[in-house]
């Protein structure tokens, strides 16, 4: 960043920049391209070295150079794109170093961004694989991303270009042979056998990666086993054991691996899974016991007989956190799978000592109720749970009591008329939760009204098996996610995935929405997230500032020795100023700024200048005077025009005020 | 394409910070990077994290985190491994890889950083072609000193054993000082094995994993050719067959791309040229097949007294390695049932420890000679889990929470799969100085040992 009696260094600069033998010296070429190429000022003397550098001798140069291009494209913002240079680099593809080849693509690929990036056409496309096996494995995978968008023309074609590919499912690394998998994919769209080999063979490689000594990696290949296994459940069943738990891996890990198991069961490895499963119900860590027991739930849809005994059984520990989630889990499972509504019912009696948490006691009532006809004790339980009813905290707990007994009347009045009444009353007189209060009520009148209405409203199905067809997930095709492989998408999770590109979206129109008045006036509403946000109101009808203005500051410092100050006012300002954050912040409502001094320095300035699209110049000095905690703010006009100079002083001051406030 | 790299020590605190692109705010990245992961729930995964429309995808190494950013929809594979490149390489460069040595060595982190990365971009992570611009040179803390040999790591590192180098010797930059002239040429080989096992509580072997690794470190200097001869009967695949005895058969083999096969098949011999520092030129894998006997056996027998609470656990440990071989640093983890309160313990000989720590039972063995049976007898105290006295007064039920056991274990000088070197040749002999020395070892050691009980 340009210092106030910085001159010296930019001089510097240009005088390196210029010097032909800097070429010689590729490390300095390097670095001077790398570092000086951020600096707005000098782009004017990297143009002609940074084309001299994609003609050079040195490979290593090229590579230099031909970033360099991207880097300065991204500079000039939004500028229109050189044909000349374009073409340029799409020749360089030929070039004999491996590494300016996908550095090209990459170039373009910035370059070109608006018009939908590099296209690959036959040629490129022929040439690239080709080459393939002279890039290294970050070349190769990068490649194998650029092809993804060639579409080969015939049938024979693709079958040629499918056998290219194949060595790269043997690579050694596993990024190189996920993006290949992908690739083939892709490609093999209309061919699900040739999909479906792919994947067979990319099991070796898969399975290998999920037990990598790297964790991280671990994750990633699981969260792509899960994947696969959506299309072609039955692909890793006979490896069930390698996605067995061991004591010491991170949770994270663990809680993937029961997924993983809860979907590749089937008829042959279900006794092992649920075997293992069953031990992980007794782990230390509650949560990954609870975890288990929901997985031993998931796979009871299929094999219910065998997954109710187990769950039975983890009864009988008598640990209330494991209680209470089998508990949990029969419920959901009585309703999808009614024939093991039997079972289930003989199991409860006895649990309820075990339940504490709000969850499991819901669970437990709703099964006393709906089912209470077949377990003997249903009522005598329930009447605990009235006789402790003032000390119950949970509404929901209360409401789903009320509920269960009123069930439980109609199947067994004798036992339950007295209780019930008792409940009544308590709800509707002394309740404080106006919601389990009305419910009371409801019920109070709706037994008024008499025993048919009631049955009416209460007796609805007890079990809904279409449900777990309807839960049940279907075979989805290759085709739906192939595009997906080998990204984050699987890595997040489809549904999180959507979660953040909507926030995505949202982020980007979202400015727009809120109105431009807020802005104007209160600086410290607009928090440090959405500071880009303040970019757009000034966008809107009032004023706009035009980016990537340049202005040298002899140019600058002549116009504002020329000008009146049109405005002035004092700012409050505790501490120091970052220069840097300043500067970032002010760069984002594009305000330039042309100097500015050091952090600490007494007194502190900056220059800044900023022009709107009618060609206004608005020219800003920032003086801090330290003692004074507060900074001064002078205005200068190219035109005078009062309400241009209102609004570029309140976004000026929206700017100061978030900067200031994120320091106290 | 990486928008940000930046390491944190183990505390969050930042040691490099580098911003390729200039494209997102701050440096107050790292921060917000350490407060997510710190503020993350349990279950979920901190691999990758994303902030507004920024994504981290970090790596632990030697309890350093090793984070990238990106606001693109990355392949993950090759994000991470990356990421464990970058990590060997550092490694490599700096000697080891450490909080200590990372902050001795910032400019050279940096320097390495603008070579590898360029705009984000990945250019090169071979150690040979960064050399030629690698100036700055390695800071390496202390030669030597005792405290490095009570770390077990790779590379000519064991505690008990005579005549192995010192651990220290790998942990050295493989760009030494240029002034340096007596710097040794020195090739580790080490054939690694990490050996995952699941015994039913029957005894009845469930599931056995074999995941191995041949690695090398070299200090050769470049274009020296080398022959790595592997046991004449290895074979890969169910179907193949060598040799007349039962062969050493892995599953799956895959090889570093620059080891050249042309004598794999008919002699089982990789050539390579191996560049110098860290390579891992061989990976296999192998599964339920074994063809040498299980390392450990465990026979337990757990005697529960409802009524009283008392809990007695009889734990015989049988070593099943040949006589000559032994295991070291043997530790068995038994979770127990929550609430015990005292342990009392006869152990089968004197340098044996048990424990009680965290709710589990651990049970220390400096070192197991093969083909002996230990045996530790333990009585606990159970007060909070009483049974219904309905149950007979000693039933063989075990009580919840306790086990399975798991054994942690290093086995030096063998191999589960029976893989060994042959031989290693250099075709190169360097001028002046002495024959290289060659450091070749066979370790094995324990994944995951789970025996239910």
């Amino acid at each position: 960043m340009p210092y106030l009696g910085s001159e010296d260094v930019v001089k510097e600069l240009k005088k390196a920049l210029c010097n032909p033998h800097v070429q010689a010296d590729r490390l300095r070429y390097r670095n001077v391209i790398q570092r000086v190429i951020r600096m707005p000022g000098v782009q004017e003397y990297i143009q002609q070295p940074v084309l001299n550098g994609l003609r050079d001798k040195a490979s290593y140069v090229r590579r230099v150079a031909v970033l360099g291009c991207a880097k300065m494209h991204n500079l000039h913002g939004d500028s229109e794109v050189d044909g000349a240079l374009v073409n340029e680099l799409y020749s360089l593809l030929r070039d004999q170093d491996p590494i300016v080849v996908v550095n090209c693509l990459r170039s373009l690929e910035e370059i070109l961004k608006q018009e939908g990036g590099v296209v690959i056409n036959k040629p490129i496309a022929h040439h690239l694989l080709n080459r393939m096996s002279k890039l290294d494995q970050w070349g190769q995978a990068e490649v194998l991303n650029f092809l993804l968008r060639y579409q080969p023309r015939s049938e024979e074609e693709l079958f040629d270009i499918l056998n290219l590919l194949d060595s790269f499912l043997k690579s050694s690394s596993p990024g190189v042979v996920m993006g290949a998998t992908k690739l083939f994919l892709i490609l093999a769209k209309k061919f699900p056998h040739v999909q479906t080999d792919v994947l067979v063979r990319v099991k070796g490689p898969l399975l290998a990666a999920c037990s990598s000594e790297s964790r991280e990696l671990c994750f990633a290949a699981l969260c792509h086993v899960r994947q696969i296994l959506h299309s072609l459940p039955g692909h890793f069943s006979s490896h069930y054991k390698k996605f067995f738990c061991s004591y010491s891996e991170p949770h994270y890990i663990k809680l993937q691996k029961v997924e993983v198991l809860c979907e590749l069961v089937n008829d042959e490895n279900v006794q092992q899974v649920l075997e293992e499963l069953r031990g992980y119900c007794m782990d230390v860590s509650a949560d990954f016991a609870q975890a288990a027991i929901f997985a031993i739930g998931g796979i009871a849809k299929t094999y219910t007989d065998q997954c109710v005994q187990i769950l039975t059984e983890l009864l009988g520990l008598r640990q209330e956190h494991i209680t209470t989630v089998v508990v949990q889990t029969f419920r959901d499972l009585v309703w999808l799978c009614p024939q093991c509504t039997e079972a289930v019912c003989q199991a409860l009696p006895g649990c309820e000592e075990n339940i504490q948490d709000n969850e499991g006691k819901q669970a437990l009532i709703w099964l006393l109720g709906v089912h209470g006809e077949r377990i003997p004790n249903a009522p005598y339980v329930l009447e605990d749970f009235v006789e402790n009813v003032k000390s119950e905290t949970f509404p929901a707990v209360k409401m789903e009591l009320l509920a269960a007994l009123m069930r439980l009347f109609l199947s067994r009045p004798a036992e339950c008329q007295d209780m019930l009444g008792r409940l009544l009353y308590y709800c509707i007189e002394e309740e404080k939760d106006m919601a389990v209060r009305d419910r009371g009520l409801f019920y109070y009148r709706l037994l008024l009204v008499g025993i048919d209405e009631v049955k009416k409203v209460l007796c609805s199905p007890k079990s809904d098996p279409s449900l777990g067809l309807l839960e049940d997930q279907t075979e989805r095709p290759v085709n739906s996610w192939a595009s997906d492989f080998n990204t984050l998408v699987p890595v997040y999770g489809k549904a999180h995935w959507a979660l953040i590109s909507k926030c995505q979206k949202a982020e980007h129109h979202g400015p727009l929405l809120p109105p431009k008045t807020s802005f104007a006036t209160s600086g410290h509403l607009v928090s440090e997230e959405n500071k880009e946000g303040v970019q757009e109101p000034s966008d809107s009808e009032a004023l706009m500032l035009v980016p990537n203005l340049q202005l040298t500051a002899e140019y600058f410092e002549k116009t504002w020795l020329s000008l009146e100050v049109a405005h002035q006012q004092v700012l409050p300002w505790q501490g120091e100023v970052h220069p840097d954050t300043l500067q970032m912040a002010l760069q984002v409502v594009n305000i330039q700024t042309i100097a500015m001094s050091r952090a600490g320095a007494q007194p502190w300035k900056a220059y800044l200048s900023a022009q709107d699209e009618t060609g206004c110049l608005f020219l800003t000095e920032l003086l801090l005077e330290p003692e004074n905690s507060e900074m001064q703010v002078s205005v200068k006009l190219s035109e005078a025009r009062t309400e241009r100079l209102h609004s570029f002083f309140s976004v000026l001051e929206t700017v100061i005020g978030t900067i200031g406030d994120i320091k106290s | 394409m990486i928008s940000q790299f930046f390491i944190l020590s183990s505390k969050g605190d930042p040691l490099i910070y580098k911003d390729f692109r200039g494209d997102c705010g701050g440096r107050d990245i790292p921060e917000l990077f350490y407060r997510k992961l710190m503020g993350l729930p349990g279950g979920e995964s901190p691999v990758v994290m994303h902030h507004d429309d920024r994504h981290f995808i970090h790596i632990r190494h030697s309890g350093l985190y090793l984070v990238a950013t990106t606001s693109e929809n990355v392949s993950p594979f090759s994000l991470l491994e990356l990421l464990s490149r970058l990590a060997t390489l550092l490694g490599d460069y700096c000697g080891s890889l450490s909080e200590g040595t990372i902050s001795r060595n910032v400019a050279l982190v940096y320097e390495l950083l603008d070579e590898v990365l360029d705009y984000g971009y990945v250019q090169t992570t071979s150690t040979e072609m960064l050399r030629n611009f690698i100036q700055t040179e390695p800071v390496v803390s202390k030669p030597f000193s005792l405290f490095d040999l009570s770390s077990v790591g790779l590379f000519g590192a064991e505690t008990q054993q005579s005549k192995v180098a010192p651990s220290s010797a790998a942990s050295r930059p493989v760009l030494s000082s240029r002034s340096d002239q007596s710097q040794k040429n020195e090739v580790f080989l080490d054939v690694v094995e990490r050996l995952s096992v699941l015994i039913a509580s029957n005894g009845s072997l469930l599931k056995v994993d074999v995941q191995g690794e041949i690695r090398l470190k070299s200090f050769l200097p470049n274009g020296s050719e080398m022959r790595i001869g592997l046991t004449e009967e290895f074979c890969v695949g169910k179907s193949e067959l060598r040799g007349y005895g039962p062969g050493i058969r892995v599953d799956e083999v895959s090889f570093h791309s620059s080891v050249n096969l042309d004598e794999f098949e008919s002699h089982r011999i990789l050539r390579l040229q191996p560049p110098q520092g860290e390579l891992t030129v061989m990976r296999y894998q192998l599964s339920d097949d074994l063809s040498s006997p299980l390392p450990f056996r465990l026979f337990p027998t757990v005697q529960w007294d409802r009524g009283s609470g008392r809990l007695q656990i009889y734990l015989k440990l049988r070593c099943d390695l040949p006589p000559k071989s032994q295991a070291l640093n043997i530790r068995l983890h038994l979770p127990l049932p929550r609430g015990v309160v005292s342990l009392s313990q006869e152990l089968s000989s004197p340098d044996q420890k048990a424990e009680l720590g965290e709710g589990a039972l651990r049970w220390d063995l400096p070192r197991v000679q093969g083909g002996s049976l230990l045996s530790g007898l333990f009585q606990m105290d159970v007060p909070g889990l009483q049974g219904p006295a309905s149950h007979g007064s000693s039933t063989s039920a075990p009580p919840l929470g306790l086990g399975p056991a798991s054994l942690s274990f290093e086995l030096p000088r063998h191999t589960c799969s029976g893989l060994q070197v042959r031989f290693l040749r250099l075709s190169f002999r360097p001028c002046g100085n002495a024959n290289p020395h060659k450091w070749v070892r066979h370790l094995s050691h324990s994944d995951a040992y789970v025996i239910r009980i």
